[in-house]
């Protein structure tokens, strides 16, 4: 039989037995900070049917908690939507033969790679408010898409530059023998493949854009899933099970758009209609310095 | 311009640049932790790493640092310091986003390391394995060097993210680059604009010659295979 990693054996008696050690100490180890913590909670009544029995009624739902997840995944889908064209644009004139097309995208595209999105959303904000007569109910929405799409703009737009790049150079080559153009070749051979290889990535950048949508709730006061902590805790006193809570609505949510972005990969990979293979979301993170991770 | 020097520009950027530096340490090591307990032969030690890494990547940084702040500090008293001046609010909200950036950024680090470990060729564990070297010697010894030279860039990369993500103190009140620039936005008008080009720009100069700094450093430490 062979070992189930590289790094170890597959442990005989006596490993058997120092791994069996190894999780006992474990287990004492993750059970004494488990108690300290339950410990700490039921010392400031935070365990009380009292704190949790909110969740269990149907008003914190309807009323709070599910048009919180709605503005959230509203201000997340807009702004996806309204980045992957900026995105594309971005991506292919990085690419461009023209060296005046090419470095004035590459610089706009590190420069918003660089500032944090808070500082983007915060911007975008106070533009609003001196140039443009936004209503202020609906002006936080806007700041917080128009900082997102101004981030995941330059992010996708590194997302298309490694697709297009990625596709084996054959496929533009035999296009040109063909006689087609260059703006033809782009959009009816590498584009369409290049997508298929980027979905993955396109999709796993939406938990991004999921979790920076919160961005907004604690410094412009958007009413999304987040900022109902302070409704909620202010009426029932419950800070720390309703962050728990909102806290896991989060990981739900992500957790299914990963699994949709892995369920994509397979299928991409299945099908081969690509004459690459698929791009990890990682792999875009690797070479793309100097902006950073899209984390 | 003149009303720039009336703020302390120099003073916000240098806590974000504490905020970063502490936390980035701390998520270096928590990061490499988790990534050996990850590969590790307990089965137990990679069912929590993988759960832990899975649930917190997926959590929203803010939410981290204001459960940091409501939750540990101001419901169960936590406070991360023994100061009990005024200065000690700043210090207890300083040390607690630290925290929230660590537990956070750490499972973007294992992350990278554990796929830093899988560059690394089967052969140099099988060998070490041969030589009778046990998992903690294989892993610390022959395998994580060569798996921490080839993460550099993703690291510089999971860096750069944190010094930008470090603005999310702002929520709890550390006297940082983001909150500044809200002050400053508020106070000046239509010059706004400027103070938002002076930010973008102060944000440019701290991660530009760590990208590039980093990006050199990854080339030169990589194993030549």
């Amino acid at each position: 039989m062979s070992a189930p990693s590289v790094l170890y054996d597959a442990p005989g008696p006596k490993a058997k037995v120092r791994n069996t050690v190894y999780s006992v100490v474990f287990l004492v180890l993750l059970a004494a900070v488990a108690w300290l913590v339950v410990a700490a909670l039921n010392n400031k009544d935070q365990l009380t049917a009292k704190m949790w029995s909110p969740f269990l009624s149907g008003d914190t739902w309807t009323v709070y908690l599910i048009p919180g997840l709605g503005t959230t995944l509203l201000a997340a889908v807009l702004a996806i939507v309204i980045a992957l064209p900026i995105g594309a644009i971005f991506g292919i004139a990085r690419l461009s033969e023209h060296r005046w097309i090419r470095v004035p995208a590459g610089v706009l595209v590190e420069l918003f790679r660089a500032i944090p999105v808070l500082m983007l959303m915060l911007f975008a904000n106070f533009f609003y408010v001196w140039y443009t007569d936004i209503d202020s109910d609906i002006r936080p929405l806007f700041a917080v898409v128009t900082g997102l799409v101004l981030y995941n703009g330059s992010v996708l737009a590194e997302v298309f530059r490694a697709g297009i790049s990625s596709l084996p150079r054959g496929q533009s080559e035999a296009a040109y023998a063909l006689g087609l153009r260059k703006v033809q070749t782009m959009l009816t051979i590498l584009l369409p493949q290049a997508v298929t290889v980027m979905l993955p990535a396109i999709v796993s950048q939406l938990v991004v854009v999921v979790k920076d949508t919160a961005l907004g709730s604690t410094i412009l006061s958007f009413s999304d899933l987040l900022s109902n902590y302070r409704i909620l805790s202010a009426n029932f006193g419950n800070t720390i099970p309703t962050l728990i809570v909102i806290g896991l609505i989060y990981v739900v949510v992500n957790w299914v758009v990963t699994r949709l972005a892995a369920l994509l990969e397979q299928r991409m990979s299945r099908r081969g209609r690509s004459s690459a293979p698929p791009i990890k979301p990682s792999a875009v993170a690797v070479t793309a310095l100097p902006g950073g991770d899209p984390l | 311009m003149d009303f720039l020097s009336n703020y302390d520009l120099l003073g916000a950027f240098w806590v974000t640049v504490q905020l970063t530096f502490w936390s980035a340490i701390g998520a270096l090591i928590w990061g490499v932790v988790l990534a050996g307990m990850r590969v590790s032969p307990v089965w137990l030690m990679r069912a929590f790493a993988t759960a832990y890494v899975n649930v917190v990547r997926n959590t929203p940084l803010t939410l981290l640092v204001v459960a940091a702040s409501l939750g540990l500090y101001q419901t169960l008293g936590v406070s991360l310091t023994t100061d009990t001046t005024t200065a000690s609010i700043d210090i207890t909200n300083f040390r607690l986003s630290v925290l929230a950036f660590i537990l956070y950024t750490g499972t973007f680090v294992s992350e990278a390391v554990r796929s830093g470990i899988n560059t690394v060729p089967v052969g140099q564990a099988e060998a070490s394995r041969a030589l009778g070297l046990g998992f903690m010697q294989t892993l610390t010894i022959v395998v994580l060097p060569q798996a921490l030279r080839s993460v550099v860039a993703p690291l510089a990369s999971v860096l750069i993210a944190l010094t930008k993500n470090t603005t999310i103190a702002s929520a709890i009140g550390v006297a940082e680059a983001a909150v500044l620039m809200k002050t400053m936005l508020e106070n000046e008008g239509q010059a706004g604009s400027l103070v938002f080009v002076v930010f973008a720009l102060g944000f440019v100069v701290l991660t530009l010659p760590v990208g590039l700094i980093l990006g050199w450093l990854s080339q030169k430490v990589a194993v030549k295979r």
